[in-house]
């Protein structure tokens, strides 16, 4: 196996482009006599692309301005805000996206990242890149919106992106983004983006439980013993997210006590 | 093997488990109760319904579905998987395909509570299937075997289970007598079910009209779900099941699932004659200088100290797959070779065979998909393992066929008809039409060894702690895809017959997709049978060549059922158990000679 693969394996860690990034730039503000990164502020919360992020960004703890342009654009393609249905930006999308890859999952937790890895296996053994998921799509963001530069995608019209997202994307067409094939990219986005519009609210996405309202999923409310029998019926409870832990109705004890 | 040293030897116990789940409660429950000095070592942490199971917080798809929060740490203890004897083995990054679980209770916290018995002919399934269609009927790659032991054996202990657990169904075959309302397919069963069958979802009971509008014999599922208050033979209250749609990869918070938790701990932990070690990672089985007698254990904890629990009885209760690894780590048993179809350790590794159906209805059909139990939902076993006859149609096996779903949680479950795009406003659109007016039939089928699959170490890749991961070479013989489907269309037949606008439908077939969960039932590795050269355990699951070490579990099934194994894993246990007891400990030594 190459060094490549053995160096690129301990999770979570700073990847060598962030630390040449980070090198580079630390080398510029020294020629102009700036301060080097705060003690204790990781280069994670630097960022090796946006680096500043703007005063709107407070909420954001890991894309930058350009990647979050680029995400935001995105999302809102997979899942539009038109016809029946919350959109992903009003489901609040992005945010689960930021904090998802901003924290352990982006970190690579649950993720065995041991060596060597061989990017050519089919794909039926799985994910087999040696990058975490905030790797990952730092890299296919950054090489994205570099490829994009004289036209960004947040600045093309709905069919363009949509265009794209297909063909460059979802097809494979644009070819690598930085290490990462454009395919496993787009296949993580849809995949993180469903899970952002249907996971519980605590997560920062299905914003006010748009998603679950939206088809009739009652959440964190799960006591269907006396209504399961009722085929047919619409289910008029909830929704309710884990953070309503006090509003939750409870199970009908007195029916359990005669069960007894 | 690299030698490992311990940094302290422990005083010596009469009995050790290595894992703490369904196989090692049940040993461990009948060893203290025989007066034995026992120690149960698991991998993972303490955990109880309360607090670690409440609600809200077990109610979260993300963290315990999605992030698969209730797994084996595959960061620490991967898997590799090839698709055959010439591969190479890429690991499991992630889990997809099958949840092995770990801390205590094991993977018994997060089943479905489905309790099946298989089909009576199955444990003498390479005899059957000589008798009935001819010694060259099974295709050249299988390699079926007889399990060693009779319906008439097995049928008090899975009796013995049911009632421990308080399993609701309703007979089909009570003494030889078949029973209106249930499985006309299973075998002869002494007792009824301690419980009543559970209640039907509005899908499940569509799917049991169509079915016997078919001319199938419709069933409600058997189910460790309670349907009442049940109090077991320990003395121990389970509470009836709230159809909360959060079973499968989660555990129960209403003390309503069979688990070790609910059925057995309670009492085991409160012996003076048992202790718990949690977070005890076993590295190796010891044996002394004859290789023919276990010493005890190798275990680290968390802090990666090494310690020697030297025990006179051995019992291998870890996850299905993780036992064959033991071994393999171990030096004990041959390991099985696949070029010369010798050795013993890893052979007949099997798996499940499924294919799903989705109906999609018109918007007034409400079928409210989140209101299920684990184990709810109704059954076809026109076409299981055995009860039909499979002879003209080339392959050896079946499946059943069950209508109803687990569960509605959003992030897993939003089907859309076929060509729906995959994303955009048509997906969209799609899934808000049709979530709450959708019906799911599962076809749960059988896997048959082969000689091509078969469990070994992985040479390249290893643990947190420096060994050898396990290596699964696997794919879906062509027996089985077959089987496959024909299953799938007897279900396919059944959806159209439900009265939706349209259906969608999966097969899971070659190559082996380990990115899309089919089923956790990982079955074989270390099989039982009546022949040392062709099995690991005798019909006890005591081991051939280590006399004190015992390997329950479903890595003893010499081929994978149709049916869910838990019912008939934990009823060899309990057959190990009352052996062990009558006769091993009286005079300890091979409890089968051949």
């Amino acid at each position: 196996m190459t060094a490549r693969g053995d160096e690129e394996t301990t999770a979570p860690r700073v990847t060598r482009r962030a630390f040449t990034d980070a090198a580079s730039l630390a080398g510029l503000m020294a020629v102009l006599g700036l301060a080097g990164p705060a003690r204790g502020q990781s280069l994670r919360q630097l960022g090796p692309a946006g680096m500043q992020p703007a005063a709107t960004d407070v909420g954001r703890i890991f894309f930058s301005d350009a990647e979050a342009a680029f995400i935001e654009a995105a999302v809102s393609r997979l899942i539009p805000a038109e016809g029946d249905g919350p959109g992903a930006i009003e489901a609040g999308v992005p945010n689960f996206l930021d904090k998802q890859l901003g924290g352990e999952f982006g970190g690579g937790a649950r993720l065995f990242m041991g060596a060597p890895f061989d990017p050519a296996a089919i794909p039926q053994l799985g994910y087999q890149l040696p990058y975490t998921p905030a790797d990952m799509f730092r890299r296919a963001i950054g090489a994205i919106n570099r490829k994009l530069a004289e036209s960004p995608f947040d600045k093309m019209d709905p069919d363009a992106q949509d265009t794209f997202l297909r063909e460059q994307l979802e097809d494979g067409k644009i070819g690598e983004l930085d290490g990462v094939p454009a395919k496993v990219f787009f296949d993580q986005l849809r995949e993180l983006t469903v899970q952002g519009y249907f996971s519980d609210p605590v997560y920062g996405g299905n914003k006010d439980m748009v998603a679950w309202k939206a088809i009739g999923f009652p959440g964190a409310y799960a006591a269907f013993r006396d209504t399961v029998g009722r085929h047919g019926e619409a289910f008029a409870i909830g929704p309710y997210s884990l953070a309503d832990h006090d509003k939750i109705p409870e199970p009908d004890m007195a029916d359990m006590e005669k069960q007894r | 093997m690299t030698p490992i040293t311990a940094n302290e030897k422990l005083k010596p116990v009469d009995a050790v488990t290595i894992g703490v789940g369904w196989t090692g409660a049940l040993m461990a429950e009948g060893l203290t109760a025989a007066g034995l000095n026992v120690v149960g070592l698991e991998r993972g942490g303490a955990r109880f319904t309360v607090p670690d199971f409440q609600a809200p917080t077990i109610h979260d798809e993300l963290r315990y579905s999605t992030r698969k929060g209730m797994m084996q740490d595959n960061t620490r203890e991967p898997v590799t998987l090839r698709h055959a004897p010439d591969g190479v083995a890429q690991p499991v990054r992630r889990w997809s395909a099958f949840l092995p679980g770990t801390g205590l209770g094991g993977a018994g916290v997060h089943w479905n509570g489905q309790t099946w018995r298989f089909s009576p002919e199955e444990l003498r399934l390479r005899s059957f299937s000589e008798e009935r269609y001819g010694k060259n009927f099974l295709d050249a790659d299988l390699c079926v075997e007889d399990w060693g032991i009779s319906w008439a054996d097995m049928e008090p202990y899975y009796s013995q289970f049911e009632t421990l657990c308080g399993t609701a169904g309703k007979a089909g075959n009570l003494n030889g007598k078949i029973m209106p309302g249930g499985n006309p397919f299973e075998g002869p069963r002494s007792k009824e079910y301690p419980t009543p069958a559970m209640q039907q979802g509005y899908m499940d009971a569509l799917f049991g009209k169509a079915a016997a509008g078919l001319g199938y014999t419709p069933f409600i599922q058997p189910s460790s779900n309670m349907t009442q208050s049940y109090v077991n033979p320990h003395g121990i209250r389970l509470n009836p099941c709230m159809y909360c749609g959060f079973c499968e990869r989660f555990a129960c918070e209403h003390f309503a699932k069979a688990s070790a938790q609910t059925t057995i701990l309670p009492v085991l932990l409160k012996r003076p004659n048992y202790e718990l070690r949690v977070g005890a990672q076993v590295l190796r089985i010891n044996l002394d200088s004859t290789g023919k007698r276990a010493t005890g254990v190798m275990y680290a904890d968390a802090h990666g100290r090494i310690f020697e629990q030297p025990a006179s009885l051995v019992v291998l209760s870890s996850f299905s797959f993780n036992n064959p690894r033991m071994l393999l780590l171990s030096g004990i048993g041959q390991p099985y070779d696949p070029r010369t179809r010798k050795g013993v350790v890893g052979r007949n590794y099997a798996y499940q065979t499924m294919s799903t159906v989705e109906v999609y209805w018109d918007k007034d059909i409400v079928t409210n998909p989140f209101m299920a139990a684990g184990a709810s939902g109704t059954v076809i076993s026109d076409f299981a393992p055995t009860v039909f006859d499979t002879g003209p149609l080339g392959f050896i096996g079946g499946s059943y066929i069950l209508g109803g779903t687990t569960n509605g949680r959003p992030i897993e479950y939003h089907p859309v008809p076929e060509g729906t795009p995959k994303w955009g406003r048509a997906w969209k659109e799609a899934v808000v039409r049709h979530y709450n007016h959708t019906g799911h039939v599962n076809v749960n089928g059988s896997s048959m060894p082969s000689w091509n699959n078969f469990l070994d170490l992985d040479p390249t890749y290893t643990d947190a702690w420096g060994q050898p991961v396990l290596r699964m070479t696997f794919d879906f013989p062509e027996n089985d895809m077959r089987m496959s489907r024909y299953s799938h269309a007897k279900g396919k037949q059944i959806a159209e017959a439900m009265g939706g606008r349209a259906i969608s439908e999966v097969i899971y077939g070659r190559p082996f997709d380990v990115t899309k969960y089919q089923t956790t039932h990982n079955t074989g590795g270390a099989i039982m049978g009546s022949d040392p050269s062709r099995s690991v355990v005798n019909r006890y699951m005591q081991s051939w060549d280590v006399s004190n070490l015992f390997i329950p579990g479903a890595s003893c099934f010499p081929h994978n059922s149709a049916y869910n194994p838990t019912a008939t894993l934990a009823a060899l246990t309990l057959m190990s158990i009352d052996k062990i007891k009558s006769e091993y400990l009286k005079a300890p030594g091979p409890l089968v000679h051949v």
